[in-house]
């Protein structure tokens, strides 16, 4: 999905496309359906640059009520940073992304623990599993009130933590000031989850790393297997 | 006499008055007020270059790689499967030191149109920076202002920054020097050059509304600044990355299209420079309806468009049957494009407003006419090195040098900016040079700028010299060979001959440097009149140097690997102190001769480097620059999180020399056991002087029985915030 002002386009598309050889189409931000598609992938950039708030005026974009009738009949949706603003701005996924508790832009390697295995980008993925993969935002400070936190724990729709290399969740390994330590969550279904850290520049050893693999097998895993 | 009535107007744009009898020869009678903005926008020393010019005629700028040299945009040079890397820097000193943010960031914003108006898509940034010490408030708030402007542009346009440096000196503490550079990747035949070569096509302004913001923003550049500097703050420019980003996407989408002419940004005097620039390379003249252009505010004069400095615009010629499918493109991203104008066959630039004509002169005159200067040229005696105490404590020195300013991690700087989009990045920032991945293809670039200004304090020439040395040394760590240069010379007022004659000698040092090097200067930038209220900044060379490794698995890296892997020194270490971080930490006068490079030396060494690493023989390897032997030794400890024992360092310096001079031409590398012989053999082949130093492993960086000092020790200190 390109939206003005996004650049993670042709980083996913490359992670997709380049690296494991599935189908890429770009999204333009005024099309009217997305029939068709398996999964929609809404990459992070700055979104009409992130002026008013961030994702607050991409959601109005003509796309996104095709993508939210999408997302409800169950296809797989993916917002990686600036998507994940944006799918919390359209009330896909709840809570909100506050500025950075450091008030600075972040751009570094961090480690999540996988929390659950049940959406369909973590399938491939076992409960505690540690990923590295590198963030890049300056407003990626999750943050919902307490009942909703405590239903996306109970719904099983917190989806990674930031922790140490080892798996514990701590204070030190938290890059934003994250409530919980929350990176990513999901929706009750599972087929939608935004996350902060960027899997698509974690797909190739050359570049650092290529545990975001993990990430986007999982979605096409859960395709094959609806399908079959 | 006209001359003495125009005196007050000549000062507001910074002409002489013999400047002025050269407008009036030109166009053959006195200038209006408007034809005198142009010519005064034009003809400053930052858009014409007219005190260094002459100098700059010494530089090697071609090669047989190289597609496009000074003069265009950003400079080009072949890197092999249909591909061309170009690249520029560019200095945003003055508006930096008014506005630190808004200053960096449209100083970042500039480079970036600068590349991608050649049809590159650009693919990194590299900034250099100088500000004064951070224990001044004023310091301190420039330094976060302008990190946190090239973050905040850089990010959100979503190209990676990927490395630069930063030094704090007294020096700079009036100036701060802010150098960005911008590298970026076009298919050959897709390079193109900025020049409206055929009469009769349309003239299309695309991008924001022209406002009143960065009018006479080259003619401030091009003076020396003082207290009232301050109320030039309406002078800089505020940028919007996010319609940058627009921009760049349709002008790369325009590249693939039929019938453009040409695509040229606005940068400093704004439209003036570069309609006037654009028609005059292709020998055509232009015509501009000033009416025509979109403005942000009512009331503006022909004079305010015309020399108004707003940002994120670019003028696109096309032929008149492409006006339409170039317009579907502006309209896909949304952008607003005006038509401002015509190519005409007249050779001269016509501003009409409201029907009638407000200026008229000739092309030539205005972009190339401007008088040279030679300014008297004075040198610096040389004194010197001043006695010092000896290191009574080497462990004490090490970690105060270490967590020193100008030594310190780098990281809580480049964590601020995104360094990965894009997906190339192999090597990022903190290390000698970054390494990008060329997409689709094995080949990687490094990427590094380089300028020791305390060097080119003690000697211009032998300053710049050590500069090229160390930038090309840096390249050559990562495994990947240099192929060209581009260079921002930061200055201080050249009307004051000890000035003009550090740049005289420092230009010399880099064609001499360049030459020895065979490295072609594809691209650059001049700021003078780095002056405040007569102080004048350290001389700053800023060299930015591009390498080519054409096999990424042959790359090298700058951290320890593995225990038991054997580190060598390589190069000669003679007594140079004159000029190091260690006798600044001591408060030594900044006397003495710096460190000289031989380019014998140094090209056995590289090429010695290059052969060790394409054959796999080194583990990793680590340029010796500021902060001598042991800091080089401690960083790649750091960068591998790997201890070192060394039983001791021997040779014919002193110890202070052996631990912190900063000799040229050495680099520290770590090598297999069982490949020891063959490294010998390799650095033997080519006379390379090398020492072993000691083993990898363990917790502690331990050299003899002068040093101890556990790896967490030390990046405490290493760590130390900004």
């Amino acid at each position: 999905m390109v939206f003005p002002g996004t650049w993670s386009d042709r980083d996913c598309a490359h992670a997709v496309l380049d690296v494991l050889q599935e189908p890429v189409r770009y999204i333009d931000h005024r099309e009217q359906n997305v029939d068709g598609l398996e999964l929609v992938i809404l990459p992070g950039g700055f979104s009409y640059g992130d002026y008013l708030r961030c994702g607050a005026i991409a959601r109005f974009a003509p796309v996104m009520e095709a993508v939210a009738d999408f997302a409800n009949r169950g296809g797989l949706v993916l917002g990686i940073c600036n998507g994940f603003q944006i799918l919390q701005e359209a009330r896909l996924l709840p809570g909100a992304l506050l500025r950075n508790a450091s008030c600075e832009f972040r751009c570094e390697w961090v480690h999540l623990r996988v929390e659950q295995s049940n959406s369909a980008f973590t399938l491939d993925c076992r409960p505690g599993q540690v990923l590295r993969i590198p963030i890049s935002h300056g407003e990626g400070n999750f943050f919902a009130d307490p009942q909703t936190l405590d239903a996306l724990e109970r719904n099983g729709q917190v989806v990674f933590r930031y922790c140490a290399p080892d798996g514990r969740v701590t204070a030190d390994s938290n890059p934003n000031g994250s409530v919980r330590n929350i990176a990513g969550i999901s929706n009750a279904h599972g087929n939608v989850v935004g996350m902060m850290p960027h899997p698509e520049r974690a797909c190739e050893p050359l570049l650092g790393g290529s545990d975001g693999l993990a990430i986007f097998r999982s979605a096409i895993h859960a395709l094959t297997r609806v399908a079959v | 006499m006209a001359v003495a009535i125009k005196r007050e107007q000549l000062d507001a744009v910074a002409l002489n008055e013999e400047e002025y009898r050269a407008i009036v020869r030109a166009i053959g009678r006195d200038p209006n007020d408007l034809e005198i903005g142009m010519f005064g926008a034009l003809w400053s020393e930052h858009c014409a270059y007219k005190t260094s010019k002459t100098l700059l005629r010494q530089l090697p700028t071609e090669g047989p790689h190289v597609l496009q040299g000074p003069g265009e945009n950003a400079g080009a040079v072949d890197i092999g499967d249909g591909l061309a890397v170009v690249f520029k820097i560019e200095s945003h000193n003055h508006p930096s030191a008014i506005e630190p943010y808004q200053g960096a960031a449209t100083g970042v914003g500039g480079i970036l149109r600068d590349v991608f108006a050649m049809g590159a898509r650009p693919i990194a940034i590299l900034d250099a920076l100088r500000f004064g010490p951070l224990d001044s408030g004023r310091s301190r708030h420039l330094f976060h202002g302008v990190v946190a402007g090239i973050g905040g542009y850089g990010n959100c346009f979503g190209c990676p920054t990927v490395g630069g440096e930063v030094y704090f000196d007294e020096g700079y503490a009036d100036n701060p020097i802010v150098n960005a550079m911008c590298v970026g990747l076009v298919r050959h035949e897709r390079l193109r050059r900025a020049s409206a070569d055929r009469a009769g096509d349309v003239v299309l302004l695309v991008g924001a509304d022209t406002g009143r913001d960065g009018i006479h923003g080259a003619t401030f550049a091009s003076v020396e600044m003082d207290e009232r500097s301050a109320e030039r703050r309406p002078a800089v420019q505020v940028g919007n990355p996010f319609l940058e980003k627009l921009l760049c996407e349709a002008c790369l989408r325009l590249n693939e299209l039929e019938g453009v002419t040409a695509i040229q940004d606005l940068g400093a005097a704004g439209l003036t420079s570069a309609a006037g620039e654009l028609a005059h390379r292709g020998h055509r003249g232009i015509d501009i309806d000033v009416d025509r252009v979109s403005r942000r505010e009512q009331g503006m004069s022909a004079y305010d468009v015309m020399l108004s400095e707003s940002q994120e615009r670019m003028l696109v010629v096309v032929r008149p049957d492409a006006e339409a499918s170039a317009r579907e493109i502006f309209d896909h991203f949304e952008l607003h494009a005006d038509r401002i104008g015509t190519i005409t066959g007249t050779a001269r630039m016509r501003v009409r407003e409201q029907g009638i004509t407000v200026a008229d002169v000739p092309l030539k005159a205005l972009v190339d006419g401007v008088p040279l200067r030679t300014p008297a040229a004075a040198f610096a005696e040389k004194r010197p090195a001043p006695a010092m105490p000896l290191v009574e404590e080497p462990e004490a020195i090490l970690l105060d040098l270490i967590a020193s300013p100008n030594l310190r991690s780098r990281r809580p700087i480049y964590r601020t900016y995104d360094h990965q989009v894009q997906d190339n990045t192999v090597i990022g920032p903190g290390f000698d040079a970054a390494l990008l991945r060329v997409p689709a293809t094995d080949k990687g670039l490094a990427l590094t700028t380089d300028g020791n200004s305390r060097y080119v304090a003690l000697d211009p020439y032998e300053g710049t010299r050590v500069a090229v040395a160390e930038a090309a040394r840096n390249i050559v760590c990562t495994g990947a060979r240099p192929i060209a240069v581009t260079n921002c010379l930061n200055f201080g007022n050249p009307e004051r001959p000890e000035i003009f004659g550090q740049l005289q000698e420092s230009v010399r040092g880099l064609a001499d440097a360049c030459r020895a090097l065979e490295l072609p200067v594809v691209s650059g930038n001049v700021s003078l009149y780095n002056e405040t209220s007569e102080r004048n900044i350290p001389p700053t060379p800023v060299i930015g140097m591009v390498g080519l490794l054409d096999d990424l698995s042959r790359r090298c890296p700058a951290g320890f690997q593995d225990d038991g892997d054997i580190v060598f020194l390589l190069g000669e270490t003679r007594e140079e102190l004159a000029g190091s971080e260690y006798f600044r930490l001591l408060g030594a006068p900044l006397e003495g001769r710096p460190p000289v490079v031989s380019f014998e030396a140094e090209r056995r060494l590289q090429a010695a480097m290059l052969d060790s690493i394409g054959r796999g023989v080194l583990r990793c390897a680590h340029d010796v620059s500021d902060g001598g032997l042991l800091i080089a030794l401690a960083e790649s400890a750091l960068y591998g999180g790997r201890g070192l024992r060394c039983p001791g360092i021997a040779g014919p310096v002193s110890r202070e020399a052996a631990y912190f001079g900063e000799s040229q031409g050495r680099i520290v590398v770590s090598v297999a056991p069982r490949r020891v012989p063959e490294l010998q053999k390799l650095m033997a082949n080519r006379h390379v002087p090398l020492q072993a130093i000691g083993v990898v492993g363990g917790e502690d960086l331990q050299v003899g029985s002068d040093i101890r000092i556990s790896l967490d020790t030390l990046r405490q200190a290493w760590e130390t915030a900004f």
